[in-house]
């Protein structure tokens, strides 16, 4: 195809965006799977859709990887059921794991800073749940610190969540609703008409005291020495006839 | 008293003989083959001289010969003869060649006549065929290069004794003239004779063999059957003499045919012990051939001539086998047996005839070749008591076997596919590792990509000692033969209580008597992978990679449950089976129950969901 020479100067004016959708059973999902076969099927914008659960069924994820989708997108939407007034395993693992000191936070750590967040969540109980006198007994804004303040030290900007409250009981038409507001959403990033009224993202900056303790280290070290052993293995298995001559 | 029949004496001398003779020479660590040869000469002329008439008996017991060579042809599948086309007649070939060349110049240059040094090269090329298989199927080594070579060797000489034996006519000058009698018409007359009859085993094999067998077999009157696989070697074998070709080559070929076939196994048991008892009356009746007299007159000379023509073909086959790259391991038994001289020595020695070889040089050949094979099984003795074991403990150019004291953390027995796997990630994590192998071809290939592999067999305790048994924290046993897998437990809990096994259970018996053996790390080999292509179906059939997981998770649980509570009764059939059956029958109950909660819990199954979600999303 031809590309005029302007197009390409003019850097990805398509906004990237890295949707992780994590659901431990999606037999079992009435809502989350259509949003991300919904973001799936999307024409000219530029998604890319992890299905957790399905890439790491064994809970090993592959940190490199996933630190390199991460960080070539724009805005990282975490798409899944809140189950427990907080998010399933291994979307937490991923945390853990991907958002490494000195490559998300600390410091150098800027991979993300920048970028934007958003959390697109459905909840088993209804709204009316939520809320001080029923049996949830927090307005569910009081779970949402934890994701913000993950989002504010990596220098993400956490954008208004989207939530769908009560997704087994729900109506067929609301679903439906629900499931284009997330498709338009998508579509029009960044163009929101919100987007002007957000703050920029709180600066928290990690003093060097504050790093983690050996055992982190500890544990990079470890697999930085398992990386090795396994690339000389590779090359060895590979090419054994130069070794033995050499 | 009134006079026994002979067939009844001589029954009674040999059967006592064996019977007295062999289990005393096992238990002396001699092997049944001296045991034979000796109570062939205690009952001989020289010895107590029951039996006289020698000749006879052997050649009634050359028929042992044929019977073992169509065991062997059962065990040989056409298709494996003909990928040994190229060592039977290749290295065949150079054996036979090359020592006949270097005994004739060797006797030639001695200042024998040319004609005697001829055809005593060519006899003493050959080898025993009993001896060496025998040995090579009592050791367990006919699998392995030594063996596939030494077999292929061994039936190219079968092949070469018809030349041989049609050149000795030619050899005998005064007589020629008889054999020229024989007029081009007769000797083309000869020739379709022969290729009709091979031409009409292979095609009577082929063809009217299985359903013969099967008609017979249908009778369902065993000793039928086993009058019938008898009769079939012996017709062959006759078929053979009567074109005169090598009875043993023909019955080979017949078996050859026949080991596809389904009889394969019974006329297998049907032969055996036929040919177990005709193949020790040939070595008895070796034994008795020794004429003593001979070697007493000079005793010099007979020392010589076997020293010397054992010497030449040892150092002839030797070379061979360095050529044909032979394990070193497995060389000086290689060599060994075909150095010795063999049963067709006797014939061609006997066939040349007065003109060629004058009777005092062939019944010193004849003791000759006799005694070499008397003194062969007691080399190899030696052989096993003196050199092998130096292969065991002391380094060798190209494979340092384990000798110097290893202290790793981790003693890994068995470096096949699964100890790989296991060495291997440790080794990725930094982990010094002392691995154990007693293949050969395994270690060598290992040491090539770098692995720092021992040879050395771990059911020895002295080398797991040296491999650092002692101090280790963890021995993987995981070694392919399960009596070996067992052994090393078993020595481990004696001697390195220290030490945690992690062993790998070939099937579920196995596991259990591991589990007697108080192994605290047991896995089934094949289990865990099984597993996973079970979770590969289930993601193939439309599943979710992780509830795939879940699934066979819950599976791995209720299969291990089912397991622990099949443990206590595994040596009862019965029970096994019922405990397991009823397990079962509770696994897939509760699996069911829980497929129902799901289904209850989502509203809908699963296949009406993904059909809702797609119409939803087309436009």
């Amino acid at each position: 195809m031809f590309v005029p020479m302007n197009d390409i100067t003019t850097t990805h004016e398509k906004p990237r965006i890295y949707v992780l959708a994590a659901h431990p059973h999606w037999r079992d999902s009435r809502v989350n799977r259509q949003l991300m076969e919904v973001a799936r099927a999307l024409p000219d914008v530029n998604v890319d859709v992890n299905d957790l659960y399905s890439s790491y069924p064994d809970y090993a994820i592959d940190v490199e990887a996933e630190q390199t989708r991460a960080a070539s997108a724009d805005l990282i939407v975490l798409l899944h059921p809140i189950q427990w007034y907080s998010m399933p395993p291994l979307q937490k693992l991923w945390l853990d794991e991907v958002l490494a000191w000195g490559w998300a936070y600390g410091p150098d750590g800027n991979a993300l800073r920048g970028k934007d967040c958003w959390l697109v969540a459905t909840t088993g109980g209804p709204e009316s749940s939520y809320h001080p006198q029923s049996y949830n007994r927090y307005f569910f804004d009081a779970f949402l610190p934890p994701y913000e303040q993950t989002a504010a030290l990596c220098g993400l900007r956490f954008l208004p969540p989207l939530l769908f409250h009560g997704a087994r009981s729900a109506r067929r038409e609301d679903l439906a609703a629900h499931v284009e507001v997330f498709r338009q959403r998508l579509a029009s990033y960044p163009h929101w008409p919100e987007m002007d009224e957000l703050d920029a993202c709180p600066t928290c900056v990690v003093p060097q005291t504050d790093r983690p303790a050996e055992p982190d280290d500890f544990a990079k070290v470890q697999a930085a020495a398992f990386k090795g052993a396994i690339k000389d293995a590779f090359a060895r298995s590979t090419a054994p006839s130069n070794t033995e001559a050499a | 008293m009134e006079h026994a029949p002979v067939w009844l004496v001589n029954s009674l001398i040999y059967l006592g003989a064996a019977v007295i003779v062999v289990p005393l020479s096992k238990a002396l660590g001699l092997g049944s083959i001296i045991g034979y040869l000796v109570a062939g000469i205690a009952i001989g002329p020289w010895g107590l001289g029951l039996v006289t008439n020698v000749q006879d008996i052997l050649h009634f017991a050359e028929f042992g010969v044929v019977l073992m060579l169509f065991l062997v042809g059962l065990e040989l599948e056409p298709k494996l003869l003909w990928s040994l086309r190229r060592p039977i007649f290749g290295w065949g070939t150079a054996q036979v060649v090359g020592c006949a060349v270097v005994l004739f110049a060797v006797g030639w240059a001695a200042g024998a006549s040319w004609r005697v040094a001829l055809v005593a090269a060519l006899g003493l090329a050959l080898s025993s065929t009993a001896i060496a298989l025998q040995v090579f199927g009592e050791r367990n080594l006919l699998k392995t290069a030594s063996g596939q070579a030494g077999f292929s060797i061994l039936l190219f000489q079968d092949v070469a004794a018809i030349p041989i034996l049609a050149l000795l006519p030619l050899l005998a000058g005064a007589t020629a003239s008889d054999h020229a009698a024989m007029t081009g018409l007769e000797r083309l007359f000869e020739g379709l004779k022969i290729v009709g009859v091979i031409g009409g085993i292979i095609l009577g094999g082929r063809l009217a063999l299985r359903p013969v067998l099967r008609w017979i077999a249908r009778s369902n009157t065993p000793e039928i059957f086993t009058a019938a696989s008898l009769l079939l070697v012996v017709a062959i074998a006759a078929l053979m003499q009567f074109v005169g070709l090598s009875m043993a080559l023909g019955a080979f070929l017949a078996g050859v045919l026949l080991a596809e076939s389904e009889y394969r196994r019974e006329l297998e048991t049907d032969i055996e012990p036929f040919k177990g008892l005709l193949l020790g009356l040939f070595f008895i009746a070796v034994g008795m051939t020794i004429d003593f007299g001979v070697l007493l007159k000079q005793p010099g000379l007979m020392a010589l001539l076997v020293v010397g023509f054992m010497v030449i073909k040892l150092a002839v086959i030797y070379a061979l086998a360095k050529a044909m790259d032979i394990p070193y391991q497995q060389r000086p038994v290689f060599t060994l047996l075909l150095a010795q001289g063999g049963e067709f020595a006797f014939v061609v020695f006997q066939a040349a005839g007065p003109n060629v070889l004058p009777p005092e040089v062939t019944s010193l050949l004849i003791g000759a070749v006799a005694l070499s094979m008397l003194v062969s099984p007691l080399l190899l003795v030696a052989i096993d008591k003196f050199i092998l074991p130096r292969y065991d403990t002391k380094s060798g150019p190209a494979l340092d076997e384990i000798s110097e004291q290893q202290d790793a953390k981790v003693l890994i027995c068995g470096f096949g596919r699964y100890g790989q796997i296991v060495g291997r990630l440790l080794m990725s994590q930094g982990k010094t590792v002392t691995v154990l192998d007693h293949d050969a071809d395994t270690v060598e290939g290992l040491r090539q990509f770098g692995f720092r592999v021992f040879y050395g067999d771990a059911t020895r305790l002295d080398l797991l000692r040296v491999a650092g048994g002692a101090t280790a924290k963890a021995i993987v046993v995981a070694v392919d033969d399960i009596e070996q897998s067992l052994e090393i437990v078993d020595l481990v809990n004696e001697h390195f209580p220290q030490a945690k096994i992690i062993a790998r259970a070939r099937n579920l018996t196995h596991l259990y008597q591991l589990r007697d053996r108080r192994v605290p790390y047991i896995e089934r080999e094949l289990f865990e992978s099984s597993l996973r292509s079970g979770r590969s179906v289930l993601e193939v059939l439309g599943w979710p990679a992780h509830e795939a997981r879940e699934a066979a998770m819950s599976f791995r649980r209720g299969n291990l449950q089912i397991m622990n509570e099949t443990y206590p009764h595994y040596k009862d059939r019965a029970k096994v089976i019922a405990v397991a059956k009823e397990g079962r029958q509770q696994f897939e109950q509760q699996m069911a129950r829980e497929r129902a909660l799901r289904k209850e819990r989502s509203g809908r199954g699963w296949e009406e969901d993904v059909k809702e979600a797609e119409e939803e999303l087309v436009p």
